[in-house]
């Protein structure tokens, strides 16, 4: 990846920031010269990434549920602690959930989807935002799917979390107009990601196939987008949403 | 500021020689690209290119007067630029014109053909000449400048709104045809920027369409530069046929 975003003095918080996507946009932050609060509920994966990512003293990690305000009020106050400051938000963390028809699909299954997909995402907004808009300052990302601009069959709790988390975004990115805090979106096609693990061969072949350009998105496209879209340059665009499907959408 | 690097690359900037596209001009020119401005306005054109050539980049950018409903103008302009230049590698269709602000139904028909003619035609024929350059190269990188007009249609301007909603259909089709091919074609729409083209309409409409910004500013060109520079790098290698907002927090899709 070419291009060298400024994100020097810039804080970032990326939830679900252990593997996968959050974890190629930790990569980029720092190398962006960012410092990065990584918080995801995999205790394991943190200690790895925290390893491998050699961020020293520009990296910390917390243990936090994105579906617990609790949680994610503490994992805050650890990254105050840490950094003094916050600049930047991605709200990455989230679950597929099963593959099964929409009437077959178990409630439980369904509101836990929405919990973490839809609703963590609005945690994290709900207790980072007063600290970014009395800065007069934030970049916040919400990392949402073409699944909720679509809908994929025998994925309905994913689509409909996602379209959600676009419709958040674009009432947040409005309200918060005039403080100096931008806030937009991503929809990725699929990324070959340990998220896959939770999906059905049949339903990985199925999103592959609408992909104009036949192939999954790599994790550093997304991070080298989500790092624009975090950087001072990007400070017109407010309550949108980045497509990042290869072809895919069609709006 | 970002350093987004372009070293090596070619990029074509119709209607560089001002507003908008002189502001994407700079940007490419500092990110390490050279320029090839086409533009209809010969003499203002060719100020910019003395101007830009006199900042430091000397052998870095050109002009060629063309007119973009000219097909033939436009290969004319690819000749010189790849007589020049060797390749091309980027693409912006930004020049436009915005026509003059009256109610659909009376609309001179001929000012509405024109501004269709300019602000659509003008783009079709310009990815028409460049696009099998660029393929036969395996890489691309295409920014059609849109509007948000495109996306909403503004009141009293008919021809405008329609013209650039048609360039966002057309990225669309183009985006989703060179998938495979390395060239990626994606839109910018942005809201008003404070440019000459707003002599072109009312004062009634430029407040109409401040009006409409959540940020409640006007946009500034060194902003659309930012963007259309990352769209254009290699960076940008999984967006295509994709509609890239720049409102202030105006579009609601």
């Amino acid at each position: 990846m070419s291009n060298q975003i400024d994100l020097t003095d810039r804080a970032g918080i990326i939830t679900g920031g252990a593997r996968g996507i959050g974890y190629a946009v930790a990569e980029r932050y720092i190398a962006s010269g960012a410092r990065v609060a990584l918080w995801d509920s995999d205790a394991a994966a943190l200690s790895a990434a925290q390893e491998s990512l050699r961020g020293g003293d520009r990296l910390v990690t917390c243990l936090a549920d994105v579906s617990s305000q609790p949680s994610i009020e503490a994992a805050f106050a650890t990254t105050l602690a840490a950094f003094g400051k916050v600049d930047i938000l991605v709200n990455n963390a989230g679950i597929t959930g099963p593959n099964h028809k929409t009437w077959e699909y178990s409630a439980e299954d369904f509101r836990k989807v929405i919990d973490v997909d839809l609703t963590g995402v609005f945690i994290g907004c709900k207790v980072v935002v007063p600290h970014l808009v009395a800065n007069g300052y934030g970049r916040i990302v919400n990392v949402a799917s073409v699944a909720g601009k679509e809908g994929n069959p025998n994925a309905p709790a994913y689509s409909a979390a996602k379209a959600g988390v676009i419709g958040l975004t674009k009432s947040l990115g409005k309200e918060l107009a005039k403080t100096g805090v931008l806030c937009n979106c991503i929809t990725p096609a699929a990324a070959k990601t340990d998220i896959f693990r939770q999906m059905t061969d049949e339903h990985i072949g199925f999103m592959l196939s609408k992909i104009p350009m036949g192939r999954f998105v790599e994790v550093a496209e997304i991070a080298a987008l989500v790092a624009w879209l975090s950087s001072d340059e990007c400070s017109f665009t407010t309550g949108a949403v980045f497509d990042i499907t290869g072809g895919r959408s069609t709006y | 500021m970002n350093k987004i690097d372009l070293h090596g690359r070619i990029a074509v900037v119709t209607g560089g020689a001002r507003g908008i596209g002189r502001a994407i001009t700079e940007r490419f020119l500092e990110s390490g690209a050279k320029v090839a401005i086409w533009d209809s306005d010969a003499a203002r054109m060719q100020g910019t290119v003395g101007e830009l050539a006199g900042d430091g980049h000397r052998d870095a950018v050109i002009g060629c007067n063309a007119d973009i409903t000219s097909e033939m103008s436009l290969r004319g302009a690819l000749d010189t630029t790849l007589a020049k230049f060797g390749k091309v590698d980027i693409l912006i269709n930004n020049a436009g014109i915005g026509g003059p602000n009256v109610t659909t139904w009376e609309y001179p028909t001929e000012e509405f053909r024109r501004v269709v003619e300019v602000d659509l035609v003008g783009v079709f024929l310009g990815c028409k000449v460049v696009v099998p350059h660029m393929i036969a190269n395996g890489y691309g990188r295409i920014v059609n400048v849109a509007s948000v007009a495109g996306k909403e249609g503004n009141p009293n301007a008919p021809a405008y709104s329609a013209a650039k909603a048609g360039v966002i259909g057309l990225t669309k089709s183009l985006g989703k045809e060179l998938a495979k091919t390395g060239v990626v074609c994606n839109c910018i729409t942005p809201a008003v920027a404070l440019t000459e083209i707003l002599a072109q309409g009312s004062e009634e409409h430029k407040q109409y369409m401040l009006s409409k910004i959540p940020m409640g500013r006007f946009l500034e060109v060194g902003e659309i530069g930012a963007l259309v520079a990352w769209l254009s790098s290699e960076d940008c290698s999984f967006t295509t046929g994709a509609v890239i907002d720049i409102t202030g927090g105006r579009a609601t899709y």
